[in-house]
């Protein structure tokens, strides 16, 4: 079901993870691999649990149970003496350097040009020179098609603009693997191909695994090697998006895909 | 008794003079405030309930207690520990810890007022939480927040006649002296009060200039 690399070893794999907010179990036991370089487009209804898997693999939020791997390694543990161990804040900075994150409503710094949004995690965290990064958020700027808007604050972009420095922002620490949660969900219509359009550039162009929460069926269906449909905590169904889009095998991927298809 | 305008020049001087020290005692007891707040305020949001909880009863405890007793305490008390403080530093260090518990407050209702993807934002690029704090938090925690800081400002500083009580040689002590040797009391008394009145009609003027400024930098979303 997963593309491995050619290693063998998944990008990332949960492992029996279980999330629940008191008595709300949001994600049960999920077991679920991401080869490295797959693109991956998850979808389902509000509630399912979908944002979570993202949430968790950013360690934004803390798993219940089970674990995660990134990479060959533990990510929401580590090895001590042999035994996993709930990860210290140290191996979560190490290992969360390999993920780079988009948010729905872009969580831009606002006392920050573009620019500046860019260079600050490479500057501070990777001790990167400050003429090295911002030549890099210039460049990264430019990929994203906003050679013109360095200096502009996030109040005086659009929200199409907006997301795209979240983009080239998240980009320049270098991840292996992007998240992108529901990221042109906030946006006015006719913004959204413009955000789209960017992530298919990255797909083309850049060597990384990518993951993202959408509504945007059809993006998900020309953009996706594969499509996980979530219903209540669990995959309940996956596979290339021919299948999933084309011929359902689950009664609930059915009913959610007809809804969605006849809302748009 | 009627206002002697000879009387009220010829110590114009002395008292100007000793408005410097009350000057640099607000000045000094604001900077101390003003940082030991946010480091109150940062301590006090701490996730670990082993540093949040005692920040917030020491907070509560300063902010409980009179001004007043505790100038005495650090003057007269500590002595008897073993820390003997010089009157106007010891002044200056009550004014300034009790005026920070107050901006920890402040400063705590902006760092609430942060977003909470501002923090995510942070987390996802793995930030470390001392330049989370430094260039993301914090940037946007203070701006919304000035106004009420400068209000302690100017409240502070119409406490340190409080200092008398210790005999600092700052504006009211020294008008009391003046006072009391020649046994007129309306020229000194009116004088360091119309220098009170003077002094706040200016921080607040300044404050209001400050805020502007800060308006026209801060663009938001």
């Amino acid at each position: 079901m997963t593309a491995p690399d050619s290693n063998g070893t998944p990008m990332v794999r949960f492992e029996n993870v279980t999330k629940s907010y008191g008595s709300f179990v949001v994600l049960d036991g999920l077991d679920l691999e991401f080869g490295a370089g797959e693109k991956v487009a998850i979808i389902g209804p509000s509630g399912s649990g979908k944002t979570t898997v993202l949430r968790m693999l950013m360690t934004l939020e803390r798993i219940n149970d089970g674990i995660i791997w990134l990479d060959g390694e533990p990510l929401t543990h580590m090895e001590r003496d042999g035994q996993l161990v709930p990860a210290n804040a140290a191996h979560l900075r190490r290992q969360r350097g390999k993920i780079g994150m988009v948010f729905q409503h872009f969580n831009l710094f606002p006392h920050m040009n573009a620019v500046q949004n860019c260079m600050e995690a490479p500057v501070t965290v990777l001790r990167m020179p400050k003429a090295e990064a911002r030549a890099r958020a210039c460049e990264l700027l430019e990929m994203v098609g906003l050679g013109d808007k360095f200096n502009h604050y996030p109040g005086q972009l659009s929200g199409g603009q907006q997301q795209r420095v979240a983009i080239a922002r998240a980009l320049a620490m270098r991840p292996k693997v992007m998240l992108f949660d529901e990221v042109t969900s906030a946006l006015d219509p006719e913004l959204i191909g413009e955000v789209l359009n960017v992530i298919r550039k990255l797909g083309s162009e850049l060597d990384l695994t990518m993951l993202m929460v959408t509504h945007q069926m059809g993006f998900a269906k020309e953009f996706a090697d594969r499509v996980c449909f979530f219903h209540s905590g669990k995959i309940c169904e996956q596979g290339p998006p021919e299948q999933i889009f084309g011929a359902p095998e689950n009664e609930r991927t059915k009913q959610f895909l007809s809804a969605v298809l006849e809302a748009t | 008794m009627v206002w002697d305008w000879s009387y009220a020049l010829s110590i114009l001087p002395i008292l100007a003079q000793a408005s410097i020290v009350t000057i640099q005692a607000t000045l000094l007891g604001f900077v101390l405030a003003a940082t030991l707040g946010l480091l109150l305020a940062i301590l006090r949001t701490s996730p670990l309930p082993i540093i949040a909880v005692p920040t917030g009863l020491v907070v509560e405890f300063i902010r409980s207690t009179p001004l007043l007793i505790q100038i005495f305490f650090l003057y007269f008390v500590f002595p008897e520990f073993g820390v003997t403080l010089d009157a106007f530093v010891a002044g200056v260090i009550a004014l300034g810890v009790h005026y920070a518990t107050y901006c920890s407050e402040v400063y705590r209702a902006g760092l609430e007022g942060v977003p909470r993807g501002q923090w995510e934002a942070s987390t996802a690029l793995n930030l470390s939480p001392f330049h989370t704090f430094r260039d993301v938090i914090i940037p946007q925690a203070i701006p919304p927040v000035i106004p009420a800081l400068g209000n302690y400002f100017v409240a502070l500083f119409k406490e340190t006649p409080l200092l008398s009580a210790i005999a600092v040689m700052e504006l009211m002590q020294r008008a009391k002296i003046l006072g009391s040797q020649t046994f007129r009391y309306i020229e000194p008394i009116t004088i360091a009060g119309a220098f009170f009145l003077v002094m706040s009609l200016i921080a607040a003027a300044l404050i209001r200039y400050v805020e502007r400024r800060i308006a026209l930098r801060g663009i938001r979303p």
